[in-house]
């Protein structure tokens, strides 16, 4: 069996440690690139949401690497992304592939599949490996994450921020060579220590940007034209409010109760939005007065084209914006998207929230 | 005086509107309906509702808009699920969030949320909830609403006996071509929207057939078979159709109606169109948004009806027998 998964992110990283350290053979979904996105355009259904069209392409890459096993985690709605297995397995059939397909369904549609299906992926037999398997999987994402956020902030501080892209892609480029949990982690903390000594500059007032919306389009940079990074080099401290360690926390961790950290967002919604609208809708209404709250400058909503539940997100927002006068700009992002309006949307945005700054130094 | 609650002629209007009208008149409250949807409700909907939303949504926001100042209240329940373990499309559950920060100067909601994702029991609380607004005790609106359920599923009976939804003109018997139009209700029975498809196909001699006509267990039974089980029930309800007919081999050919940027469509489209594929049943899409213009929709009726008589006329000397023929 060897395994791939879509990618996303900085989950690769710690999901190739994690299978390794259980002994699994592991084909790590190559980078998203344009072939990646051509790819999964060609063979994905014209009108579906971005996120599966690049993960088609994910998994062609990896088949061609010699994946024949696809681990995926699934949902049953209210969005489209609980649809996305049956189409991909109906989409790499028609292609020809012959590739199982494993989807970790929702407790809710039976334990025992859920079971079966982990202990096969995981190469384990009872249920106290699978808490400790559980653990290594949340060190991993965890660290990565902490590596990502500690990069942004870096950047944002940093005397020379091109610093900071030097030691990330050599980061990358390492985590292909090294093996199981123990290098992994070893690599991980070498690269904070160099990122730790990057220089600072001394009394910053850096502006802070929230960025809120679908998951996907957060999470994976070659789709939101690497935001956090362009945001950084214009010395922006970026925060995004959706990460893998904070979907884990809230849909494994502290199951069926949820996080703290969600549980806030809802209730900050409430008075603009009671109830959930699928996907992360009802997290970026709440994220968004979070972040006004917490005296950030403005945010940011990545929105999929035709992302259903930001769609319903997005008037909300527009309401924020004028009662709370808090700045919130919508990205929507498609194949079609153009790298050079994005960016000049970008810094339009980031010259409006440093003009703001200094009216109110002013007053 | 007696109070006026607004009832746009949009989304869900198309499915419950007899329900609705039944429970109100049933409390003794008056009710405005929206006219049919027209040009200057779809561009009053257009303009107040975010640009990125789909065809349906904005049209629903120009019937609130016509209502706004004509009513008391406006009625646009948060249909989040009407089965168990199912949902609506998250623009229904949003639907009410949607108008009320997108729209200024409206009247009070009456938004009840329908949830019946663990248990039928919920529908209670909607009941009560809208029958407050009038003073209505818990018990007389629940008398209501039975009895407003009742005739409704009288209504529901002559549906599945062929008449139109709403409409209630009953469908041709015998027709050489019959075809499934399919797509959301409020796409098909819109007649602004779709610019008058079904008279279109019926003035060439076509019968349609909607899956409302359908009863709910034949369709839950023909997706039975996939994978995953379809977890919208309105979109259960179009696979569920497409698939019953389908394989029952009971329509000639399949004309999807969607709007431009449905989410759900794009999953819906593409497992009813595999099938179709399979089977070798022609099939095409027709997107609509608010720029579509009739003589393309015209033209394209045309080409797919031409093809199917075509196709019956060819079928006793057709060298590969079920050979596929397939429209886009
Ligand atoms: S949340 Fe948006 S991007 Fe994700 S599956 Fe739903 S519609 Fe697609
Ligand atoms: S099902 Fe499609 S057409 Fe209906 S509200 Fe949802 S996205 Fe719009």
């Amino acid at each position: 069996m060897k395994i791939t998964f879509p990618h996303m992110g900085n989950i690769y990283i710690a999901g190739k440690a994690f299978l390794e350290a259980l002994g699994q053979e592991v084909i790590p979904p190559p980078r998203c690139s344009r072939r990646t996105l051509e790819l999964g355009i060609k063979h994905s259904p014209e009108t579906i949401c971005l996120p599966l069209k690049i993960m088609i392409g994910n998994f062609i890459e990896s088949i061609e690497k010699g994946a024949d096993t696809i681990l995926l985690v699934g949902s049953c709605g209210p969005c489209r992304f609980g649809f996305y297995s049956i189409l991909e397995e109906g989409i790499l059939r028609d292609l020809g592939y012959d590739v199982e397909f494993i989807v970790y369904e929702p407790i809710g549609e039976g334990i025992n599949k859920l079971k079966e299906n982990v202990f096969k992926t995981l190469n384990i037999t009872n249920i106290g490996e699978v808490l400790k398997a559980a653990r290594l999987g949340w060190r991993l994402i965890h660290k990565a994450d902490q590596i990502t956020e500690l990069a942004n902030e870096t950047r944002a501080y940093a005397k020379d921020s091109s610093r900071v892209d030097l030691i990330i892609n050599n980061y990358h480029r390492k985590v292909e060579q090294v093996f199981g949990e123990e290098e992994m982690m070893d690599l991980m903390d070498k690269t904070i220590n160099s990122l730790n000594k990057v220089e600072r500059k001394k009394n910053y007032e850096p502006i802070r940007i929230g960025l809120i919306g679908e998951i996907y389009t957060l999470i994976e940079p070659f789709v939101n034209f690497d935001i956090e990074r362009r945001l950084g080099h214009m010395g922006v401290l970026v925060e995004k409010s959706l990460t893998p360690t904070i979907w884990l926390d809230h849909h494994v961790l502290k199951f069926p109760f949820g996080s703290r950290n969600e549980k806030e967002k809802h209730r900050l919604a409430r008075p603009y939005l009671k109830t959930l609208v699928g996907g992360h809708g009802r997290e970026t209404v709440g994220a968004a007065i979070g972040y006004e709250k917490r005296g950030f400058d403005g945010a940011i909503q990545l929105l999929p084209l035709n992302c259903m539940p930001e769609i319903v997100a997005k008037p909300i927002l527009n309401r924020i914006n004028r009662d709370l006068e808090f700045p919130i700009m919508t990205l929507i992002l498609d194949e079609m998207t153009g790298e050079a309006g994005f960016i000049t949307r970008l810094e339009a945005f980031v010259d409006l929230l440093n003009r703001r700054r200094e009216e109110d130094s002013v007053v | 005086m007696k109070d006026k609650v607004g009832i746009p002629r949009g989304m869900f209007y198309y499915d419950y509107y007899i329900l609705w009208e039944n429970f109100f008149n049933n409390l003794g409250v008056e009710i405005v309906l929206s006219p049919e949807t027209n040009k200057d409700i779809l561009d009053k909907g257009v303009h107040a509702c975010v640009d990125e939303a789909c065809l349906p949504v904005k049209v629903f926001h120009g019937h609130v808009d016509y209502l706004k100042d004509r009513v008391d209240y406006i009625f646009i329940p948060k249909f989040i699920s009407v089965y168990r373990r199912e949902y609506c499309c998250p623009k229904h559950l949003g639907l009410p969030d949607m108008v009320r920060h997108s729209m200024k100067g409206l009247p009070e909601l009456i938004k009840p949320k329908v949830d019946l994702k663990k248990s039928n029991r919920d529908m209670k609380r909607a009941i009560i909830h809208t029958g407050k607004y009038f003073n209505k005790s818990a018990g007389a609106a629940i008398k209501a609403f039975n009895k407003a359920q009742n005739r409704f599923q009288r209504y529901m009976e002559s549906i599945r006996q062929g008449a139109m939804p709403i409409h209630g003109i009953k469908y041709d018997e015998y027709n050489p071509s019959q075809i499934l139009l399919l797509g959301h209700s409020y796409n098909i029975y819109d007649r602004y929207i779709n610019m008058g498809i079904v008279d279109k196909l019926r003035a060439n001699d076509a019968g349609v057939i909607t899956v409302e006509m359908l009863d709910t267990h034949t369709m839950r039974k023909h997706t039975s078979g996939l994978s995953k089980r379809i977890f919208w029930t309105h979109g259960q309800r179009i696979v569920g159709g497409a698939f019953a007919l389908m394989d029952e081999g009971l329509i000639d050919g399949i004309i999807y109606i969607s709007s431009f940027g449905c989410g759900m469509d794009s999953v819906l489209m593409e497992l009813t169109e595999r099938r179709a594929k399979k089977l070798g049943i022609p099939f095409t899409i027709l997107t609509i948004d608010e720029q579509t213009g009739e003589a393309g929709i015209n033209t394209r009726i045309e080409a797919f009806l031409d093809m199917l008589k075509w196709r019956s006329k060819d079928e006793d000397n057709l060298p590969t027998h079920g050979e596929y023929i397939h429209s886009r």
